[in-house]
């Protein structure tokens, strides 16, 4: 009899064993052994321990085995306990009964003289992740903590991190984060402190969305005597001792204090205190400048990694310094260009996809350097389309011309893909405007090839250029009127193709001959793209040359009616119609006089740009997209916390001309993903000019302003002008108790809200961070009110008669976000909402904050009653 | 911090597995293989290999390639690629340390020292130490030596391990935990200058563009950890601005393991350290002053009728007859409509093997040896199945050639002395200091 899982295993060598039959044999083998204390008993339970760890790798479910191999594990052998550790840790979880049998000589084995098998002991028992096992590792780990012996210290600060995720109330009972906190400022060990840094990371960041200690213990972490206590600056020691100390014991204990030298950290912790350190916002210049000093030789490194780290806290802290940030460009050039070329291929990735990054916020720094990104035949394709990427960003004036004759060598490559990102890059230069003349002499030539794939992806681009580039229409029409469009079967190229046949059908004599031939062959046209591409065509076609079309057009608008496919069939019937109407209403309609394109649209804001800058040195950088866009939300705080600290202050710095401050259009989708950033306290790094809000009264932000939000156009401008007389009205309608005076006792319902109420972006994004939520409740919204939504506005004048005004709103339909505030009447005390309304469901989250918590309520009805007036009459 | 961590046979086995963190479904080593071995027909742009990292359903997966295995780790968090990549090259290099030598036979024969090895070097997601001589005293079991002689060729300093009599070819393949016949350790350290070419002829065979990157890499089996000082040239310059007169050897760039100490490098170029056990780069380092490259290629092709074409290509060896290139080889692909070719070599060539591959339309030509100052010639006939259109200089080429030099060092860097710091003077320990130029990427375009 086959066992059921065994087909699941794709092919277990024929030395392993495979399947249930199996396992009741190691079973009963282990039996044997248990109680054997024969001489060469450990040898053969080394070798059936074997076999079951190997089944066990292989996906074989062996945990029939538990009982056996926990009586086996009474033994001095050390191969054989780590083996008995490593099966008992992958088990447990789903044995939680059978795990109790192993506690026993876990606990035993933490009091073994040896620290090694203590060390082992309890790493294992802290892996068992078992629920109700908890109250067993708090001994263990207690003296664990202590042992004079540093690798019994590091097993047990991780084992204590392990401790909080199975149960965080077990370990902050046991007050393990402030032992955890002592041991960070006062081991000896390396490697203690950096395993106390990322569990400490770890659980304050958890802990910090629910107490207020956390949060602050978490900044703690930023704070200069613990950032220079890793560092290890003797020349500011004394700074620091006068400095006062947010860590107490840092200051008692100054004087014998351990201080570590970021070089005696191995490789790896280096990268998460330089990580640290890259949240850290130093006082002043000569501050930045002694870290940056310090940290210089870090560029030196042999780890990518540790370099990538480097350049990223040398990036970050000049932001504000402009001539010092282009100094450090220059700094790193050098040692990223060796990353690439010394490391594996992988490697090579991931620091050219920072590169890649780097070029396109300051383009000029490899302009020279081109060369290093010419593509060798014997890289991975993953490789060469990144380089190609780069040789597309550094193209410019002086440099446009070898690196298209490079690229055109690729283009005739026998790697077609490539080939085909070689036309491509071409291409985006030519659109970048540079030697143009050249380019399109050259992609003209493509054309001549006669490879398909190259003809292909070159017309794409002549339908680009032209849209550009009108004035070089006679050139190109030329070579593309000598394409046979049988030879061209790609529905892009189709479509490029035909798009010019009617852009240009008065310069191309035949045009509406070949029109006219695709579309006899309607049928066999399979893009629904090429067909309503040729419906368009063939009506340019037509107003051109009226006798020549006038069949062909009728035979594709009677095929477009009757094409199964809805935009095709919409559109031969739109068209249809039109000409029906009117023939000049409907050549006004479909070929209007057009503009040249100067700029296509960018598929990458200059928000997501920076915030993608802000990720520097993760997984953000290789997938071009902030963190938000791959990672789920309970996954993005651990590394990425209090960032907006740091940033707000480097972006408060006033020059900041990196950063050109962007407005986004209202509509854009990825608002509603940023504003959502900001509702909890962990959210990750938001540069304040990456930040954006809609600017709905359409006039642009002030973009060279200190303000940390500076390109946050704010409704709160023009707020307090604009309604409050009516507003007050509507108020007193509400019935809404307007005697002053009775604040000292408020009586929930009755609350006086101030009309003209005003507030600050940064204050309210600074109050945001630091309230806590006072109510959050789910509302329904009347049918009438989402229908008013189409246009937010409409939401924004119905809550500001109310005395509740936006500040910041987005979002794309069927998530609608918006930020509002109001004051009280009497006095500067502020409530803070965040409203998000899903028009689908008709629901609305409301989130209020508050500095007086005590009235939250009240005004949680009035904005309530507010809302739900919205859209009646 | 990573979740997982799994090393996959070529067939997708896992050959290793262990989950560090329980954040990541169990399946995870499927659907990266499956998403790996279909990466061309999932992508819509027919791209080529998958990229070392990539994300479904929120899971970010790294992956190396070493020695036809896939160490692979995963994550949900948005960590640091750069690190995560050199994490995991720097596992396999561990591993290869412990045993010896890296393929799936020695994997599966001692997954359970592997399996220590992954204990300590990763807690709860978090990098312990990649330190293989820390790492020694955490690992009990012995490492199970797998038949050296069939193991293809790994890494760089695996080239030493053919025609070269003078060292002993079991050297490299030791695991730093092995000792000698005997019970004693043999005494001997290999540095190792490694120099990676690539350059760029145009038609007319000129040099487009040239680049070296080199490694001094050692592998250590001194006992008692002395320390060691490497000189290089004296006159070895770093960066452009770093000029030492006509001559010297001018680096773009480098950089240092961090066991270096650079006190006097700047005096006299010495390096001085104590090395850790198993092997690791000492400097690496990147150099694109104009050099003298081994090889001039000249190739040709030339129409011969309607259904005919004659390639011509001339390799001459511009380096000194002491010293030989091996295991050469020049692929150059033809145009597409080639149905037949036939070669045609000088009269008494030795070594040499000529191929065409049918499949990719490539030629193929191999020499065993190449002896400096030599010049080699092949002629190929091709005839095609069908007319040919166009340009034919662009259906062909670009012509490729890879082959290694040992002995040779194209940058002109040496290693000037290598002094051990000795305690006893009873022990002379083996020092070899050996020099390799391979192709990078070596390419001369028709």
């Amino acid at each position: 009899m086959a066992p059921p899982h065994q087909q699941s295993q794709r092919s277990a060598s024929p030395s392993q064993p495979s399947g249930k039959s199996e396992v009741t044999d190691l079973k009963s083998q282990l039996r044997q052994l248990a109680g054997s204390r024969a001489p060469g008993a450990d040898d053969a339970k080394r070798d059936l321990f074997k076999k079951v760890i190997s089944n066990m790798t292989i996906g074989i479910d062996v945990s029939a085995l538990f009982g056996e191999m926990v009586m086996c594990s009474a033994t001095s052998d050390i191969v054989l306990k780590k083996m008995c550790y490593l099966y008992v840790g992958n088990y447990a979880k789903v044995n939680p009964d059978l795990a109790l049998l192993t506690i026993n000589f876990l606990q035993r084995d933490c009091k073994d003289e040896d620290p090694m098998i203590r060390g082992l002991a309890l790493r294992s028992l802290c892996s068992l992740r078992v629920a109700n096992l908890v109250e067993y590792l708090v001994g263990p780990l207690g003296s664990g903590l202590k042992d004079y012996n540093s690798y019994v210290r590091t097993v047990a600060v991780i084992g204590v991190l392990k401790l909080y995720h199975i149960s965080a109330s077990t370990c902050i009972d046991a007050d393990f984060p402030a032992t955890l906190k002592h041991l960070f400022l006062n081991d000896p060990d390396t490697q203690v402190v950096t395993n106390c840094l990322s569990a400490l990371q770890e659980i304050w960041t958890l802990e910090s969305t629910t107490s207020e200690e956390a949060a602050r213990e978490r900044e703690t972490l930023l704070s200069k005597p613990v950032v220079y206590y890793l560092l290890n600056r003797q020349v500011v020691f004394q700074q620091i001792v006068s400095y006062t100390l947010i860590f107490d014991e840092l200051n008692l204990g100054v004087g014998n204090a351990v201080w570590h030298n970021i070089k005696e950290f191995n490789e790896w912790a280096q990268c998460l205190v330089l990580e640290l350190v890259t949240k850290y916002i130093p006082s002043d210049n000569s501050e930045i400048f002694d870290i940056m000093n310090l940290l210089e030789d870090r560029l030196q490194h042999a780890n990518g990694a540790v370099v990538l780290a480097t350049t990223k806290i040398f990036l970050h802290l000049t932001l504000s310094m402009a001539d010092v940030h282009q100094q450090v460009y220059e700094r790193i050039k050098a040692p990223l260009l060796t990353q690439v070329s010394s490391g594996s291929p992988e490697q090579s990735y991931a620091i050219l996809s920072h590169l890649h990054l780097l070029v396109l916020r300051a383009p000029y720094i490899f302009a020279s350097d081109y060369k290093h990104f010419y593509c060798q035949y014997n890289e991975p394709s993953y490789v060469k389309k990144l380089k190609l990427e780069m040789l597309t960003a550094v193209a410019n004036e002086s440099n446009t011309y070898e690196i298209v004759t490079e690229l055109c060598e690729y283009a005739a490559n026998v790697d077609i893909p490539i080939a085909r990102e070689s036309i491509r890059a071409v291409g985006k230069i030519a659109l970048q405007q540079y030697d143009v003349n050249a380019i399109v002499d050259r992609l003209l030539q493509f054309l001549e090839m006669e490879k398909d794939y190259v003809t292909s992806e070159t017309l794409v681009l002549v339908k680009d250029l032209l849209r550009k580039y009108p004035q070089w229409s006679q050139d190109c029409i030329a070579v593309v009127g000598n394409i046979s469009s049988k030879n061209v079967h790609e529905p892009k190229a189709k479509a490029a193709l035909i798009w010019m046949l009617g852009e240009y059908s008065q310069d191309m004599q035949d045009a509406p001959y070949v029109l006219e031939s695709l579309i006899e062959n309607w049928d066999e046209e399979h893009s629904a793209e090429v067909r309503l591409h040729l419906l368009t065509a063939v009506m340019k076609c037509f107003f051109k040359r009226p006798p020549e079309t006038q069949k062909a057009l009728g035979a594709a608008l009677a095929a477009g009616i009757a094409d199964f496919h809805q935009d095709v069939h919409d559109r031969a019937l739109f068209y249809y119609r039109l000409l029906k109407c009117k023939v000049s209403v409907a050549e006004s309609v479909v070929n209007p006089p057009k503009q040249a394109v100067s700029v296509f649209a960018d598929t990458q804001s200059n928000e997501i740009k920076d915030r993608i800058f802000d990720e520097f040195n993760t997984l953000s950088v290789v997938y071009q997209k902030p963190s938000y866009m791959f990672t789920d939300k309970e996954h993005r705080g651990t590394f990425e916390f209090s960032d907006e600290l740091g940033n707000l202050s480097i972006s408060a710095e006033p020059g900041d001309a990196v950063v050109p401050a962007q407005i986004v259009e209202a509509n854009d989708k990825d608002l509603l993903l940023s504003t959502e950033e900001k509702d909890e306290g962990r959210e990750p790094g938001i540069n304040g000019s990456a930040y954006s809000a809609p600017s709905y009264d359409g006039s642009s932000a002030p973009s060279a302003t200190s303000q940390p939000l500076a390109d946050l156009s704010f409704l709160s401008s023009s707020t307090p002008g604009q309604a409050p007389s009516s507003s007050l009205a509507i108020d007193d309608l509400f019935g809404l108790d307007f005697s002053v005076g009775t604040a000292a006792t408020p009586s929930p319902p009755s609350l006086n809200l101030n009309p003209k109420a005003a507030l600050d972006p940064s204050t309210f994004q600074q109050k945001w961070r630091q309230l806590p939520i006072s109510i959050s409740e789910e509302y329904s919204i009347s049918a009438q009110g989402v229908a008013l939504l189409t246009s937010p506005q409409t939401l924004l004048r119905h809550m500001q008669s109310h005395s509740i005004h936006c500040i910041a709103s987005g979002g794309q339909s069927p998530n609608l976000k918006f930020f509002f505030f109001a004051q009280k009447a009497e006095e500067a005390s502020s409530y803070l909402v965040e409203c998000i309304i899903n028009t689908s469901s008709a629901k609305s989250q409301v989130k209020i904050k508050a500095d007086d918590q005590s009235s939250s309520q009240a005004f949680s009805t009035v904005f309530l009653s507010a809302l739900s007036k919205f859209g009646l009459p | 911090m990573i979740s997982q961590f799994f090393v996959l046979s070529q067939r997708g086995d896992n050959i290793v597995f262990r989950d560090y963190r329980g954040e990541v479904q169990k399946g995870s080593a499927e659907t990266f293989f499956r998403k790996v071995k279909f990466w061309k027909e999932h992508s819509e742009d027919e791209e080529g290999d998958a990229p070392p990292v990539f994300n479904v359903d929120g899971v970010n997966y790294f992956h190396v390639k070493v020695a036809g295995l896939h160490f692979v780790a995963t994550t949900r968090l948005n960590v640091s690629p750069s690190l995560v990549l050199q994490l995991l090259q720097r596992i396999a290099r561990l591993i290869k340390d412990y045993l010896g030598v890296l393929n799936e036979d020695s994997f599966r024969k001692n997954f359970v020292l592997v399996y220590e090895l992954l204990d300590e070097v990763i807690d709860f997601g978090y990098v312990q130490t990649t330190s293989t001589e820390v790492l020694k005293s955490y690992v009990f079991n012995e490492p199970i030596a797998v038949d050296t002689a069939q193991i293809p060729a790994l890494g760089p300093a695996s080239i030493f391990m053919q025609g070269n009599k003078r060292m002993p070819a079991t050297a490299i393949t030791k695991s730093v935990l092995a000792n000698e016949p005997g019970g004693r350790k043999r005494e001997e350290i290999f540095v190792d200058v490694i120099e990676k070419i690539s350059v760029t002829f145009n038609s007319s065979g000129l040099i487009l563009t040239s680049e070296i990157d080199g490694t001094i890499q050692m592998k250590s089996y001194l006992t008692g950890n002395p320390e060691i000082r490497v000189a290089l040239n004296e006159d070895l310059g770093i960066g452009a601005s770093d000029y030492r007169g006509s001559g010297a050897v001018i680096l773009d760039d480098c950089n240092f393991h961090e066991s270096v100490h650079l006190d006097s490098f700047d005096v006299d170029r010495t390096l001085s350290l104590v090395p850790p056990d198993g092997e690791f780069p000492v400097m690496n380092y990147r150099m694109t002053q104009q050099f003298k490259p081994p090889f001039r290629i000249n190739a040709l092709i030339e129409e011969a009728g309607p259904l005919k074409a004659e390639v011509t290509i001339k390799v001459r060896a511009d380096f000194n007859s002491s010293i030989n290139a091996n295991t050469v080889l020049i692929q150059m692909p033809l145009p597409t409509y080639t149905a037949r070719v036939n070669f045609e070599l000088e009269p008494g060539a030795v070594g040499n093997t000529t191929d065409f591959k049918e499949a990719n339309k490539r030629l193929e030509w191999g020499l065993k040896k190449i002896v400096g100052g030599s010049e080699h010639t092949l002629r190929a006939k091709l005839t095609f199945a069908q007319e040919l259109h166009g340009n034919i200089m662009k259906e062909a080429g670009p012509l490729s050639m890879t082959f290694t030099i040992p002995m040779y060092n194209a940058s002109r860097l040496q290693v000037k002395y290598l002094q051990i710091a000795k305690k006893s003077k009873a022990d002379n320990p083996y020092r070899w200091v050996r020099y390799v130029t391979q192709a990078n990427s070596y390419v001369a375009r028709l």
